[in-house]
């Protein structure tokens, strides 16, 4: 029997578990405080176009006084507080946010355009596991590598994207909590509401007043955060040009630093890869969360033997992928996150046109309102060409071959950027060369895009310096006992 | 320079730039006096150059794979046989020391013994330190995961201003033992024992361009070297403090890891720890599906 088509029923995910307030304050010194002259500004859901809710717009001021608030909070009951004390805070942030856990993921599709599957499978319960993790080594922070009686740093200012709100949220304030410090949270201006609920869950949990502060607004608002002369340490998530200008400005301050850039991994398939495997990596890699992802596999590297196999089979598995309403349980492929993203992709895109690469797209119906891109190949694309060298921050492979390892290694390495890497073949000794060879800080091998809050996550080079998970993520918080 | 004990007149060194293994003057032609605490003539030194600086860098990016692609106990080895060369250095440098650093011969000595023993300290670390900087990860998954510390590339290396070869040492073998190479600029005022540390480095089996020593001008040079593409790394140990904020800025046009300086120069003499090796370390993380 020949399958011809695929239909599905709508399985939309209830909005009702979500109740949002027409109008958000900014979270200071555990109160919802209405902003000092700023105002608001509305955030949309993605798919629809439709505002959900206004949030406030942090000022200097207000970003002053959540500092302020973090301060006191650090030389108070935070900083004196016993470690065994700070873990049991820092669970109960976990265990509120596995009960709160599928209205967080709802909230986190409404605003950000990602499939709840994705929302309800990863970022959700990652960002809990991420609390968790962090909340054990709270009273075990001698162990930690760094010397006998590691300190914490005061104040973190820790600005995240929008890509993954709530779990660059959690990868931040776990560690920095743990480790003993308050923290100034600034989210991304088009997805602030999974913060302000963490706010409230900071709330449930009773935390002292000002161990975590919520400050939302655009850019200005994460550069005033940066800048203050009060912030003893900046964690930035984001674009490699915004983490330098933060680079430049910190130095001279004596402010501790760590940054998690962008990235344009490329994705190794080897002709002995197990393909049907390898195809569903490549889409993991690049089709995940529409592509805004950081490590994202948008280079794939393929041999030239199999090349022609590889994509086909990934042609016929990308026609089965669904765009759609992000609520949905069957969507894949969920909304662009914002028109100023979406412009970013589209020009992007035509350059690879324009420079000579060929596009394809799967038939796909977009709907009317909110912001799309199909799934996009482009195959016949050299090393020179943008969309070979630039982040796209969208569902756009771009297809390269090769001859040899060393030429794939070569290829793969040619870039500015160190984030992540794949590598596909069944030969376990060649895997564990690529994986040596390749200059990235994470590098999945037979697997793509996963995430844990015990294994370490950054970037080489241009891609950022500091790591987010694990034991190694305490560093970014920690001043060595010996220093 | 010690008198002849038969009388006759002593020959006098060259103090030459360390590249690539061999020991160039500076391209430019130009040198600059150096001289003692007490303002006496003790050599002329070569005033490196910004191409001098450039085929610095070249030379240490050609030598990275050779030395990173090394094994770690073979690395481990060539730093030993670094301080077997430099205690065979002993007197010489005792001597260059005391007079650059304004010292007595036996408070000289000390240094350079001290100098000797970081080395051997540092050599230890080549296979040990992945083992302490990384390890396996217990991800909730069918997966085998592990990370482990790789050399972070290129470091340029600004060379402490005061302790002419103990500090100039305490900056160089952490930078090297993990694999990386280094671009050095020795202390401006007090050259002439890092030149000597060079000919040691010549002569310990370390592959040509691992070490690249230049002397000269800080302020021509250092700029050069912060805001150089091909430098993945920066230790600013040695900057003065007005200008270490403007290198750290230009460090920042590709992201460099910056070590950056403390008020005053580090006590050298203490004993030392983890920070300046893993100050130039990327952890890799390393995910493999297991099953059957």
């Amino acid at each position: 029997m020949e399958l011809t088509a695929w239909t599905y029923s709508p399985a939309p995910e209830s909005r009702q578990v979500v109740s949002l307030r027409p109008s958000y304050g900014l979270f200071v010194d555990g109160e919802f405080v209405a902003p000092r002259g700023g105002g608001f500004f509305p955030t949309v859901n993605p798919a629809t176009e439709e505002t959900l809710a206004e949030v406030a717009l942090a000022g200097p001021e207000d970003v002053d006084r959540a500092v302020g608030a973090a301060r006191r909070a650090y030389e108070g009951r935070w900083g004196r507080m016993r470690g065994t004390e700070r873990a049991k805070y820092v669970y109960r942030l976990a265990r509120l946010i596995q009960e709160r856990a599928r209205e967080l993921a709802v909230l986190e599709t409404l605003d950000n355009g990602k499939p709840i599957r994705e929302a309800r499978d990863i970022d959700v319960p990652l960002a809990a596991a991420h609390f968790f993790y962090y909340a054990g080594w709270a009273d075990k922070l001698e162990y930690a590598g760094l010397g006998p009686s590691p300190r914490p740093l005061g104040v973190a200012g820790q600005v995240v994207p929008w890509n993954f709100p709530l779990l660059m949220a959690a990868w931040k304030l776990a560690p920095a909590l743990a480790a003993g410090n308050t923290c100034v949270l600034k989210p991304a201006e088009t997805t602030p509401l999974s913060a302000l609920v963490l706010a409230e869950i900071c709330q449930q949990a009773e935390l002292p007043p000002g161990v975590v502060n919520v400050v939302t607004g655009p850019g200005s608002t994460g550069a005033a955060v940066v800048s203050h002369p009060g912030v003893d340490k900046v964690a930035f998530t984001g674009s490699t040009e915004v983490g330098k200008g933060i680079q430049r400005a910190l130095a001279g301050t004596g402010k501790r630093l760590t940054l998690e850039l962008g990235g344009k991994a490329a994705n190794i398939v080897f002709d002995d890869a197990p393909l049907d495997q390898a195809v569903e990596g490549i889409v993991d890699g690049i089709f995940f969360n529409q592509g805004h992802v950081c490590c994202a596999g948008s280079r794939l590297l393929v041999q030239e033997a199999v090349a022609e196999a590889v994509l086909d089979r990934l042609k016929q598995r990308v026609e089965t992928l669904r765009l759609g309403d992000p609520l949905d349980k069957n969507t894949d492929i969920g909304a662009i996150n914002s028109a100023a993203q979406l412009a970013k992709i589209e020009e992007l895109a035509a350059s690879g046109e324009a420079e000579g690469a060929e596009r394809w797209s799967p038939p796909c119906a977009v709907p009317e309102r909110g912001y799309w891109f199909p799934p996009t190949i482009f195959t016949g694309v050299s090393q020179s060409h943008r969309i070979a060298r630039e982040e796209i921050f969208g569902p756009v492979l771009s297809v390269l071959t090769f001859r040899t390892p060393a030429e794939a290694v070569a290829k793969a390495n040619n870039t500015p950027y160190g984030l992540s890497a794949g590598v596909w073949t069944e030969k376990g000794s060649r895997a564990q060369w690529v994986a040596r060879h390749l200059r990235a800080g994470v590098v999945w091998a037979n697997t793509f895009n996963r995430f844990d809050p015990a294994s370490p996550f950054g970037g080489y080079q241009e891609s950022g310096f500091g790591r987010e998970g694990g034991r190694h993520g305490l560093e970014a918080y920690l001043e060595a006992g010996d220093a | 320079m010690p008198e002849r004990p038969g009388g006759g007149l002593p020959v006098r060194k060259t103090y030459k730039l360390f590249i690539g293994g061999t020991f160039p003057r500076s391209e430019s032609g130009r040198s600059y006096p150096v001289t003692s605490e007490d303002g006496a003539f003790l050599a002329n030194a070569a005033m490196a150059s910004k191409k001098d600086l450039r085929d610095a860098v070249v030379s240490a990016r050609r030598a990275l794979g050779t030395w990173w692609g090394a094994t770690a106990y073979n690395r481990g080895q060539v730093l030993y046989r670094v301080a077997e060369m430099l205690e065979g250095r002993r007197s010489q440098l005792g001597d260059e020391v005391a007079a650059a650093e304004g010292l007595g011969r036996r408070a000289a000595l000390r240094l350079v013994d001290l100098a000797v023993d970081r080395w051997v300290w540092y050599a230890g670390w080549a296979d040990k330190l992945a083992q302490v900087a990384g390890g396996v990860n217990p991800v909730a998954g069918p997966y085998a995961n592990y990370s482990l510390p790789e050399p972070t590339g290129v470091v340029g290396v600004v060379a402490p201003r005061a302790s002419s070869l103990l500090g100039l040492v305490s900056v160089v073998a952490p930078v090297i033992v993990s694999g990386n190479t280094a671009v050095v600029l020795a202390s401006e005022t007090r050259p002439l024992p890092a030149v000597t540390m060079g000919e040691v480095l010549g002569t310990s089996d370390l592959p040509g361009g691992v070490v690249n020593l230049l002397t000269g001008r800080t302020s021509e040079l250092a700029p050069v070297l912060a805001s150089h593409r091909d430098v993945d790394g920066l230790d600013l140990v040695g900057a003065e403090p007005d200008e270490a904020a403007g290198l750290e800025m230009a460090a920042a046009g590709n992201v460099k890891r910056v070590l950056r300086p403390g008020p005053v120069e580090p006590d050298w003499g203490r004993p030392p720890a983890l920070r300046r090796m893993l100050a130039f370390v990327e952890t890799k993380t390393v995910w493999h599906p297991v099953g059957i």
